[in-house]
């Protein structure tokens, strides 16, 4: 789906979003009532430390204006920027500020959801999607760490020996199933139904409160041991205090 | 005290995880939870006919620092460069919700080079769960500081991440960074960058330059006893976040543009900072880079 079908999908009763030199930025009617803030990234922009400021500038306006309406992050992107002058200019703490600014937004009283609906890979898939409180994604979507032939580079593995091994495992190849395997990704939505229902049922039920994404990555085996071993070691931790 | 071991004449870059661990909190202080003897091996790297090592890389405890106690997460940058795993993640994201639950301090000794790739999604979805744990133990009011001067640096997720903490100790040696040079000449070409140019390595991501331009808070010696002193004074800061922390950064994120958003190189914003002969600067000893680096811009109660 394009960015345009998705909006209009998500909000029958209107939207003012646009999206400006690779940034999505507006407000969304609700149908259930009252306004949802639109962020994100599209036409699979890099991320860098321009973009990632002026999100995070939007981000804290919104944080101060305390109107409590969710902020939804539309995600279409490439990884973090690759460049000499982002990483010159700090662009580790361009993406952690971006990340944390959601954060608080979400701790002061604006639920956070995103909706991965194109590319989106590391750097810049952290600071934006999997720093909102629950991460949805649209089919074809795809989310990626690296791309299997820089990974076959980096591992010294042929691309042949690759592609075979992540038939065998989600844990570390490209695609949207292998992060809703992991529990990154909370719930895939059906293009077939109305996108704008499944926002109002996502608001109106949010999936409980706390980071689950360890306890769904057990469930559905991408990941068997993260929510065992976090829970011990805040155990044993806590025990010995 | 066995005279082959002289914890106080430690190389930061050149110690392991489990020796900076121990010269840097009260001595015999360190207690480990979920140690090598419960045999937490990631559970990925036999298909790649990999070794695995019974810490995964990353040891976790409490211990007591200057007679208070603190929770402590060190990465050993010998095993797979330091890289985050499902369960090298995972044993820092339970650290930092104790963290939470405990109202403790927590440091962080970062030795990595990012997202572990052979277990690529799992990596990256614990790089997101520990900066909400991060973020949430904060919001709470603990201090979560970062010690970087590994032998692997900081680097991809690693770097997201220590941009979350409440401050920063670095050496000459630590390198912060997301992209790291190899990748950026891989994806970009050597003109971009030339990873074979150490010096320019030091120079855009190494401990001065993050210093410098208030990317950490405190600039010390590649030593354990240098790191506590630094720790200790950290740790009587707020290391709040709230609104206004973060409006403060984006406040100095904005005036970083403004002031050096045209310079190509460090030599460049070093000079733009009016340090009066920028070239010098890699050159400089720690006493020397200290008494030319009061012009540098800070990120006091603004990260």
């Amino acid at each position: 789906m394009t960015l345009a079908e998705i909006l209009a999908g998500l909000f029958p009763d209107g939207h003012d979003v646009v999206v400006t030199d690779g940034l999505i930025l507006g407000t969304g009617r609700r149908t259930g009532g009252g306004l949802v803030h639109v962020l994100g990234i599209a036409e699979g922009t890099p991320l860098g430390i321009d973009g990632a400021l002026a999100l995070a500038g939007l981000v804290l306006a919104i944080a101060r204006s305390g109107d409590g309406a969710p902020i939804l992050m539309l995600i279409d992107s490439a990884s973090q920027r690759m460049s000499r002058r982002d990483e010159l200019l700090g662009l580790n703490e361009y993406l952690a500020h971006l990340a944390k600014a959601l954060m608080l937004a979400e701790a002061e009283g604006h639920p956070t959801l995103g909706l991965l609906y194109g590319r989106s890979a590391a750097g810049a898939f952290i600071a934006t999607a999997l720093a909102t409180a629950h991460l949805v994604a649209l089919p074809g979507a795809h989310p990626e760490v690296m791309d299997l032939p820089s990974m076959a580079r980096v591992t010294k593995l042929s691309l042949d020996v690759l592609t075979e091994k992540a038939r065998a495992t989600p844990v570390f190849a490209p695609g949207l199933d292998n992060l809703v395997q992991t529990g990154a990704i909370h719930t895939v939505w059906d293009p077939e139904k109305s996108l704008a229902e499944q926002l109002e049922a996502h608001f109106c039920a949010p999936p409980g409160p706390g980071d689950r994404r360890d306890r769904l990555g057990a469930e559905r085996g991408g990941r068997p041991r993260a929510a065992v071993i976090a829970e011990r070691v805040a155990t044993h931790v806590t025990e010995r205090a | 005290m066995n005279p082959a071991f002289e914890p106080e004449a430690l190389s930061w870059y050149e110690a392991n995880a489990r020796q900076r661990v121990a010269a840097l909190v009260d001595p015999g202080s360190f207690r480990e939870v979920v140690g090598p003897e419960e045999r937490a091996t990631s559970p990925h790297l036999a298909l790649f006919d990999l070794p695995e090592q019974f810490d995964d890389g990353m040891i976790v405890g409490r211990a007591t620092f200057a007679g208070a106690p603190i929770l402590i997460a060190a990465q050993e940058g010998r095993f797979m460069g330091g890289a985050v795993g499902e369960v090298h993640g995972a044993k820092l994201v339970g650290l930092l919700r104790a963290a939470k639950t405990l109202s403790l301090d927590v440091l962080i000794l970062f030795d990595t080079g990012g997202v572990r790739l052979q277990e690529a999604n799992a990596g990256e979805t614990a790089i997101a769960e520990i900066m909400r744990a991060l973020v949430e133990a904060r919001l709470a009011g603990s201090r979560v500081v970062g010690l970087i001067g590994g032998r692997s640096g900081c680097y991809g997720g690693g770097g997201l991440i220590a941009g979350c903490c409440s401050a920063l100790v670095v050496t000459e040696q630590g390198r912060i960074s997301v992209t790291g040079p190899e990748v950026i000449e891989t994806n970009r070409g050597v003109e971009e960058f030339d990873a074979r140019d150490r010096a320019l390595v030091w120079r855009t991501m190494g401990g001065k330059h993050r210093y410098l331009i208030g990317g950490a808070d405190v600039f010390v010696d590649d030593g354990p006893g240098a790191f506590r002193d630094a720790v200790r004074d950290v740790l009587k800061a707020p290391g709040r976040l709230d609104r206004a922390t973060l409006d403060a950064e984006q406040s100095r994120l904005e005036r970083r543009l403004t002031r050096f958003g045209a310079s190509t190189d460090a030599v460049a914003v070093w000079s733009a900072l009016g340090i009066a002969d920028a070239p010098a600067v890699p050159g400089l000893s720690t006493k020397a880079f200290r008494a030319i680096a009061t012009c540098r811009e800070s990120a006091d109660d603004a990260r």
